[in-house]
């Protein structure tokens, strides 16, 4: 192989047998692509759209709000990711756990349980988190393709949202969860709307909190991925399974953990959007799972697992989001947007292809 | 090659009278071996002669059938690799050594990470395992410019060499190598050989698996030669040559039959012979020797000669 045999020169005087070039060495970064991509886009539509106010901060706020939820999906689909596996399920839980709050608080006479808001909050998570125990150990037997396995639970979750929902509540649509009744605010809704539901003004522009949700888990995620044992056992099991359980890593434990992981993420955009909103939906967070996947692989993460970045998961969020705000904002027919999403997707793949080839050259 | 010490003391990992069997597959039968510390004891056998069954047997993959599996001279059963390797008894397995896309430093603490700090801000002490990745390495005689590298960037012979490292560090004292040098041309398999030399020269039994002679006999104290599952010599260093070597590895009868190939592969192997008997000196004398800069192994054979014997790998 012409990459063996190249870089040992016959001139030996040490042993550095290899030299990586420093072009090489910026490519291996797997979060440079998704950063490139944010300039170009941004570049781009604020040529494109400078007539209308791209570059403004109400403009700003609206992809920022867009990119968080988002955002904060992609962070854990990332790490699941490059543990070497998928999650197709998490939209279908983000409905259900955003479901199961709204069905928890409504009264009884409306088929709820008339449970409180934090307990409700508290319960949705566990289930939620019950859902991804199912989608690991679905995974861990099986040795199946978790992509097969969380296929089948995206439609499963989601059905049993639908038909448990209809069953208890007779619809498909709760809302008032600021309200026990009418002019009878919900205890505990104020503090629920500061942490989750707020919107700043900054200049002009309102920005959700979840914006700082976002930030604030794609930090922890890149911290623990980089930084702790457990972030190197991440890569381990999606680089090679067998090398990582041959020196002792637990590698069904570190799946199962970042299955439960996707499931809190998506029960936490829920709960930031059913406070947004005062309302949840059965449908709600249909296709987010491609969304996510493509923000993480837009961002660097391998298909194959064993590499990739939270910080690039985030940023492809973002892009995301300019793309979708900036295809709104021109009055582009919206009808195009998803070819310039998958056109993104394909684009970023094949660059990170290369990227790997370079960073991992055999 | 210099006797330092080996051929005395006893054996620090011995099976006596081992078989395994599948079904009504005899994979494995009778074998008796050992390796001392300080000393490499070569597995050697043509494919199908068991070699990787012994290999899994002595490493905890599979329970023998029979037979009596001694280490530091008490009998005992291993229940698993990790019992093995708790043991001291590391295994390095050609193709599952290492991960690709993992830099050095991460590669050679994965599963043993040092820590610093408590409670939830417990972290990777990353400075550490870079700092100790790259000394460990500098210690076998491998200079890391960039532990930070993906091991996929590193060449075979030198993957094979961080894993070796990784095994000494970790406090191996038996070290079974599967095949390290298969898949790599002349020149990293002198790299390799190397490493094997160094270990040995620490203290580790080594048991070296190969079915090339030229590779195993500079390196090797003794020689076990399998062939269809059963011991079919064991020879310390003294009593072999490496002609006879190549000849025991094809197997008595069988080598009239195969008497052209052989004379082919033997013309056309004088040349790696001369060289590898030249490397092995070298070699031998660098492990035992002054600490200065390596010499590079082949100083010999022009450069045109070697492209053409690595271009294979």
């Amino acid at each position: 192989m012409a990459t063996e045999t190249a870089p040992a020169p016959v001139v030996q005087e040490d042993e550095r047998v290899r030299r990586g070039g420093a072009l090489s060495r910026l490519l291996s970064r797997p979060e440079l692509g998704a950063l490139v991509g944010v300039v170009l886009v941004y570049v781009f539509f604020a040529i494109v759209a400078a007539d209308h106010n791209f570059v403004s901060f109400p403009t700003l706020a609206s992809i920022l709000n867009r990119a968080a939820p988002l955002g904060i999906l992609a962070v854990a689909v990332a790490l699941l990711m490059i543990a070497g596996e998928f999650d197709l399920s998490i939209g279908s839980i983000l409905g259900f756990a955003g479901m199961a709050i709204l069905i928890l608080v409504t009264s009884p006479d409306d088929g709820g349980y008339g449970l409180a808001l934090w307990p409700a909050v508290g319960i949705a998570i566990v289930l939620a988190s019950f859902t991804g125990v199912v989608n690991g150990v679905l995974v861990n037997l099986t040795k199946l393709p978790s992509f097969i396995i969380t296929l089948g639970t995206l439609f499963i979750f989601r059905g049993l949202t639908i038909a448990v929902t209809r069953a208890l509540t007779n619809r498909t649509q709760l809302s008032g969860l600021d309200e026990v009744s009418r002019d009878v605010p919900r205890p505990g809704f104020d503090l629920a709307h500061t942490l989750f539901g707020i919107k700043v003004e900054v200049l002009g522009g309102r920005f959700d909190i979840a914006i700082l949700w976002w930030i604030g888990l794609a930090a922890l995620a890149t911290w623990i991925l980089l930084r702790t044992r457990q972030g190197n056992w991440i890569f381990g099991t999606g680089g090679a399974v067998d090398a990582a359980r041959n020196v002792g890593v637990p590698v069904n434990r570190v799946k199962l953990t970042l299955f439960v992981t996707t499931a809190v993420a998506a029960s936490l955009v829920a709960l930031i959007q059913v406070v947004q909103t005062n309302s949840a939906d059965t449908l709600r967070g249909a296709g987010l799972e491609f969304e996510a996947i493509i923000a993480a692989v837009v961002g660097g993460c391998l298909l194959t697992g064993g590499y990739g970045s939270v910080v690039g998961a985030a940023l492809g969020a973002l892009i995301f989001a300019m793309t979708r705000q900036g295809i709104v904002i021109t009055g582009i027919d919206g009808d195009w947007y998803q070819v310039v999403l998958g056109t993104v997707l394909v684009v970023a793949v094949i660059f990170n292809n290369f990227v790997r080839k370079k960073a991992a050259a055999r | 090659m210099s006797d330092t010490a080996t051929t005395s003391g006893r054996p620090l990992l011995e099976v006596n009278g081992m078989s395994k069997y599948f079904g009504s597959v005899i994979a494995i039968k009778d074998i008796s071996m050992f390796v001392r510390a300080g000393e490499v004891t070569c597995l050697l056998g043509d494919n199908g002669a068991g070699k990787s069954t012994l290999i899994k047997t002595l490493s905890g993959v599979y329970r023998p059938d029979e037979g009596e599996y001694l280490f530091d001279g008490e009998s005992m059963s291993l229940s698993s690799p990790r019992d093995a390797l708790s043991r001291g008894i590391a295994t390095v397995y050609q193709d599952l050594a290492m991960i690709p896309l993992m830099s050095i430093w991460r590669n050679f603490f994965l599963g043993s990470e040092p820590t610093k700090g408590w409670g939830p801000f417990r972290r990777y002490d990353v400075e550490r395992a870079r700092a100790t990745t790259r000394e460990e390495m500098g210690k076998m005689g491998i200079d890391i410019r960039d532990p930070d590298q993906a091991v996929g960037t590193l060449s075979g012979g030198e993957r094979q060499s961080v894993a070796i490292a990784r095994a000494v560090f970790f406090g191996a004292r038996v070290l079974i190598l599967d095949e390290p040098t298969a898949a790599l041309g002349v020149k990293q398999a002198g790299v390799v050989l190397r490493y094997i030399l160094q270990a040995k020269h620490r203290g580790i039994g080594v048991i070296f698996i190969s079915h090339n002679p030229h590779h195993a006999y500079p390196v090797g104290d003794h020689f076990v030669i399998l062939r269809r599952g059963q011991v079919y010599g064991d020879y310390a260093k003294d009593e072999l040559a490496l002609d006879k070597l190549v000849q025991l590895m094809a197997g008595g009868a069988e080598l009239e039959n195969l008497a052209h190939e052989l004379e082919r592969a033997a013309t056309s192997g004088e040349e790696v012979d001369r060289e590898l008997a030249s490397a092995a000196k070298i070699i031998e004398h660098e492990a035992v020797g002054s600490s200065t800069t390596p010499e590079p192994v082949q100083t010999e054979a022009a450069p045109a000669e070697r492209e053409a014997t690595d271009a294979d790998d």
